[in-house]
């Protein structure tokens, strides 16, 4: 078990050895977000940028127009939503290298509460031109994940959680961006699930399998751009499709999905999420169960739709 | 060359800016020309004799950086840019057009010479100040001048760059507050005052000079006091008229926001050539 956000720390380090031309700023949540690894290493590199998020996606803008690729540290509701307009005025609509990396993202922040958790971002992210999204199920996709974004033009986005979850990769994972990853197969069902959702996708998988189900289990780490060809090709299968995430129901990748089905394959749809609702005070766990993000949940939703 | 040619040269520059407005924003139909033309006498002092940059290579890594972050003055910079030899003359009059790189705000991506698109208020500020502190990053001595405005000080994320520039000791960056007083809704100091203007810089860590924006001889000797200063940034408060340069626009709130005619187009380009 390991957080996501771990996964910044650690490959922050890696890219400030390879790339001389990273910076990483954070907003007074350096040990939080783990870029107190970077700072502590790359002193000259970082940037304390004290709370003040808007200012920081400004200054990052600012930075990326010298020719360096900025990486910036949060919460995601501070990250995406405080400093949105500055994100999409500045950052996005003129395509520069600023990467968004923030952490504590959906509800198992847990005991912070509804003001610190974010159940929207993903929706928002990616309705604005220009911006990537990726949500990484583990430490280890989460580590390479960002490691990639070095490569890859322009603002990305990239989700991490607070608590440690359980690996499903391992050390030697290689991140291929914008395509999906088949970690079960199945003909019965697809259950598209991304973020914390994949692990609870599978455990659902073996729900499922005991009751004579074959589902496919597919990690949409990448929500844009939307892996459409992979994910109409497990559809045109199943014809039958489970959503899973830890943000709403509205405009994430039940959202984007729905989207691509719609247009492309018209099928039922079951979409696992937050009901529009926001989230509270509590364990992580509390929380997942109360809203219902958990393997029983994917399951009984897959059944619905045999 | 001695002072009194350069505010000579100046003066043609800045009436040639003020020409170019009117006509650019009259043809367009929409556009700001009250806080262009305050700050055409600033902008023609950083284009034509202060700044260090070169239009045949707009992206070279050592100029001088000049940030528009009060966007809606584009036309100004856009005439600037022009007259600098960045792109002919004739585009200026494409302004706000359909596949116009003159956007209705500076769009970097679009036309070289704008450092960083602009227009939602106190972007720009935080951005300039982003290429202050790559500059000290990268040892450069660059520095980075941003032109930001009255009303744009009622913007939160002023504040925020405010105490980041100190507390960063950039003294590679030079704001320039166009102080012309008037904003959308009426009078600065009715709307929102933002005024002790030179105490609330100070108290945040900066070196504050004030001048008459409109006096070459001031603003070139700020620029120069600025470049000495060491260890803060520097706010360069400049009072100026909005609308500086024709009659019926002078300290008139209306136009911020609105074109000329085009009967008021024709005297005001008259009044400007006239003018000496």
């Amino acid at each position: 078990m390991k957080a996501t956000r771990e996964g910044y720390g650690d490959a922050l380090l890696e890219l400030g050895e390879k790339y001389e031309n990273i910076v990483v700023l954070d907003a007074d949540l350096a040990k939080s977000t783990y870029s107190i690894k970077f700072a502590q290493r790359y002193p000259e590199r970082f940037i304390e940028c004290g709370i003040a998020e808007q200012n920081m996606m400004d200054l990052a803008a600012g930075i990326a127009t010298c020719g360096k690729i900025c990486y910036t540290g949060s919460f995601v509701i501070f990250a995406c939503q405080r400093a949105l307009e500055q994100v999409r005025n500045t950052i996005c609509y003129s395509n520069l290298n600023v990467k968004l990396c923030p952490t504590h993202a959906g509800i198992s922040v847990g005991e912070d509460g509804a003001s610190h958790q974010t159940v929207e971002d993903i929706a928002i992210m990616r309705a604005i031109p220009n911006m990537k999204v990726i949500v990484p199920a583990d430490y280890y996709q989460a580590r390479e994940a960002i490691k990639e974004s070095a490569e890859i033009e322009g603002p990305v986005f990239i989700r991490l959680g607070r608590p440690a979850v359980p690996f499903i990769y391992g050390d030697n994972y290689r991140f291929q961006f914008g395509k999906i990853e088949k970690l079960r197969e199945g003909s019965d069902v697809s259950i598209f699930s991304t973020g914390i959702m994949v692990k609870k996708s599978l455990e659902a998988s073996f729900i499922l399998e005991k009751e004579g189900i074959e589902a496919e289990v597919i990690n949409v780490h990448t929500i844009k751009p939307l892996d459409e060809e992979g994910i109409l090709e497990s559809v045109a299968k199943t014809k039958r499709v489970v959503t899973a995430e830890e943000h709403s129901i509205i405009g994430g990748l039940g959202g984007a999905i729905s989207e691509l089905l719609s247009e492309k394959f018209p099928c039922k749809v079951k979409r696992v999420g937050i009901e529009d609702k926001f989230g509270c005070s509590g364990s992580a766990n509390e929380l997942l169960i109360h809203y219902g993000l958990t393997p029983e949940k994917i399951a009984f939703s897959a059944k619905s739709l045999l | 060359m001695e002072r009194e040619e350069v505010t000579k040269l100046l003066k043609e520059k800045s009436k040639q800016l003020r020409y170019d407005i009117i006509k650019m924003i009259g043809l367009a139909g929409s556009g700001h020309p009250g806080g262009s033309l305050s700050a055409a006498d600033i902008v023609a002092t950083l284009y034509f004799y202060h700044l260090r940059h070169d239009f045949r290579n707009p992206y070279w890594e050592d100029r001088d950086r000049f940030v528009f972050s009060k966007g809606h003055a584009a036309p100004l910079l856009y005439a600037a840019l022009a007259e600098a030899g960045y792109f002919s003359r004739e585009v200026l009059w494409t302004l706000r057009k359909f596949n116009s790189p003159l956007q209705g705000h500076p769009d970097m991506r679009k036309l070289p010479g704008v450092e960083i698109s602009a227009g939602s208020l106190g972007h720009g500020f935080s951005a300039a100040c982003g290429m202050a502190l790559a500059g000290k990053i990268d040892k450069k001595d660059y520095r980075v001048f941003v032109l930001i405005g009255d009303g744009e000080c009622q913007e939160g994320e002023i504040w925020e760059t405010a105490m980041f520039a100190s507390h960063y000791k950039l003294d590679n960056l030079c704001g320039i507050l166009d102080y012309n007083g008037l904003q959308i809704d009426g009078p600065v100091s009715k709307v929102m005052e933002v005024q002790p203007l030179a105490a609330k810089w100070q108290a945040f860590g900066w070196e504050v000079i004030e001048i008459d924006g409109h006096d070459f001889n001031q603003i070139i000797d700020a620029l120069e006091k600025a470049r000495t200063v060491k260890g803060k940034p520097t706010m360069i408060i400049a009072r100026t008229i909005k609308g500086k340069g024709v009659s019926f626009m002078e300290n008139v709130v209306d136009f911020h926001g609105k074109a000329p005619d085009r009967e008021q187009m024709e005297q005001a380009l008259k009044e400007i050539k006239e003018s000496d």
